[in-house]
């Protein structure tokens, strides 16, 4: 076994480690729920990080795939009383069809224009959660969805779902290192520096480009419906133009194309929150500052600057 | 191998390359020369694909290249030295030179790569030491070994380049050029597009002079550089004595 894969498993080890301790002991069930908002946001920050950080191609219409995700498993599971382990792939294919007519013009633009391409997608589907009433429950959402069970085993209660969410979190971990180590991979990275020399070399850019937006958007589609099985309740608020934003700030805050940057920057992101509720109507106005500060003083995000930090005092200290 | 009838490029309504005829034969090294805007490297993009809209003709072993994509022109066997390099500054070397393989990795084909990368290890010995290295931090010669490496590992038939002399020592521009020369007594097909007239009619075997657009010159390699045509414009008026000594 190479230095490189017995590194990459040890950390896959450590980290599956780590999130079974959290699960054995930690009790209260605030801090479980707390937990797994964590682990779907970090599902959803790791899809996009595929297209911002590896493929170069911004999304700002995140927040629509996670929705289309939450709204099918939910309209699947209520309103037609089909197993959620059915609703499941539905969900996923939608998302990647969605992903694939929408990806097709969209990913011909490139920079500001490709922002604003998916900006404009993301508000359309937040409008039709809304004003669908009959399909999708309206402005007052869809309550009711069922807890996941397999068998005679439920992932009700917060330590189980707990597990399953990170489970879920690791094998898209996986999933994202082996694309990111296989040729398509490189390819994906090399679209982001020179698309003009990428396409000399013979990578089909626009294949690309599209299908790492499909694996993206699916990712996020596993979000939404892990989320919607959490809470049992969505609204359209919960996908919003906002959630895009926040989407693409724990990947850049993170680090972009780095796996443990998204995880870092989706623990971020959702802890702030729950940290900042102390300093009540300032809440918003401390946490843009926090923001503000990381980007300041970490511009390439907390994993390239705590490792630039690691590095230096290294150098300071044992040489 | 290479046929080009009456070519025309266009970027909107400007004409860029205005009815371009040129041929290479199987294992031949032909320098195209031009001043910069003469049409040179919109003629390299016809080829490979990266222009779509152009008229005429550009024939590839009896198969026209019209409506390929890059990938396909790539899997025919035309691999292409961008101009300014254009290698991947945060990958390694080695990403680089694999990322050249794009086409060809399928996993049967797994042992041909690695063969391909000890051929341009071979090649540019210099890239072996540094194959872990972020290509960004290797200085303009030994990127532009990357970028020839690179097209290399799509094994092509046919090595088209843009301009690899551009900002490199005119050491490292010989060097370069000799590891061309000694591709070509391989019997690797290139089509070399050059500024430095001089230098690229000394290992090429015929040439031509592009010029707004036109071809205005062609012949070998040791015609053209005694043109006074040519020397004139390209080579500077006392070339002559500046090879021979007396400047």
């Amino acid at each position: 076994m190479s230095s490189k894969l017995l590194r990459k498993t040890a950390s896959y080890g450590i980290f599956w480690i780590a999130v079974a301790a959290a699960g054995m002991s930690i009790d209260n069930s605030y801090y479980l729920q707390v937990l797994t908002f964590i682990g779907i946001h970090s599902i959803l920050a790791l899809g996009l990080n595929m297209l911002m950080g590896y493929a170069g191609q911004i999304s700002l219409g995140h927040a629509a795939f996670y929705g289309l995700g939450a709204y099918t498993t939910a309209i699947m599971t209520v309103h037609y009383d089909l197993s959620p382990w059915l609703a499941l792939p539905c969900a996923i294919c939608l998302v990647i069809l969605v992903a694939f007519i929408v990806g097709l013009p969209t990913l011909k633009l490139s920079g500001y224009y490709l922002g604003m391409g998916t900006l404009g997608f993301g508000m359309i589907v937040h409008i039709i959660f809304r004003e669908w009433t009959s399909v999708t429950g309206g402005a007052s959402g869809y309550v009711g969805i069922p807890p996941l069970e397999l068998g005679a085993f439920s992932f009700s209660s917060s330590r189980n779902y707990f597990y399953l969410v990170w489970c879920t979190v690791l094998i898209s971990i996986v999933l994202c290192q082996r694309l990111i180590d296989s040729r398509i991979g490189r390819a994906l990275r090399s679209i982001h520096d020179s698309e003009h020399a990428s396409k000399a070399v013979g990578v089909n850019t626009r294949n690309l480009k599209l299908q790492v937006f499909m694996l993206s958007a699916a990712l996020a589609g596993v979000a939404g419906f892990l989320y919607a099985h959490f809470v049992s309740f969505i609204s359209p608020g919960t996908f919003d133009f906002i959630v895009s934003i926040r989407i693409v700030t724990m990947v850049v805050i993170g680090g972009m194309a780095s796996i443990w940057g998204a995880l870092l920057g989706a623990s971020l992101l959702t802890l702030l929150p729950e940290w900042l509720h102390a300093f009540s109507d300032f809440e918003m106005i401390v946490y843009g500052l926090i923001l503000m500060l990381v980007m300041i003083i970490l511009p390439q995000g907390l994993t390239r600057g705590i490792l630039d930090i690691y590095e230096r005092s290294h150098k300071k200290y044992f040489k | 191998m290479l046929r080009i009838r009456n070519l025309k490029c266009y970027y909107g309504r400007i004409i860029a390359v205005k009815g371009v005829s040129i041929s290479v034969r199987k294992g031949e090294l032909i320098s195209l020369i031009g001043a910069n805007g003469s049409g040179k490297s919109t003629l390299l993009n016809a080829i490979c694909g990266l222009l779509p809209t152009w008229e005429g003709e550009i024939i590839f072993e009896e198969i026209s290249l019209r409506g390929l994509s890059p990938p396909a022109i790539v899997k025919r066997g035309i691999s292409l030295v961008p101009e300014g390099r254009l290698i991947f500054p945060p990958l390694s070397v080695m990403d680089n030179l694999k990322i050249g393989a794009y086409t060809m990795y399928r996993r049967k084909l797994h042992k041909n790569v690695l063969e391909d990368l000890e051929m341009v290890m071979t090649l540019f010995p210099v890239l072996k030491d540094r194959a872990d290295q972020p290509a960004g931090t290797l200085s303009g010669g030994e990127q532009q070994m990357v970028a020839i490496g690179r097209a290399l590992m799509a094994r092509p038939r046919l090595l088209i380049l843009d301009e690899p002399s551009m900002g490199l020592a005119p050491l490292l521009v010989e060097k370069i050029l000799k590891t061309l020369a000694v591709l070509r007594d391989e019997g690797l097909t290139i089509l070399l597009v050059e500024q430095n007239a001089q230098a690229a009619l000394k290992i090429a075997d015929r040439g031509y002079v592009l010029e707004t657009g036109k071809i205005v010159l062609q012949g070998t390699a040791s015609e053209l550089l005694t043109d006074d045509e040519v020397k004139r414009a390209y080579l500077g008026k006392d070339y002559g004595d500046f090879y021979e000594g007396r400047i």
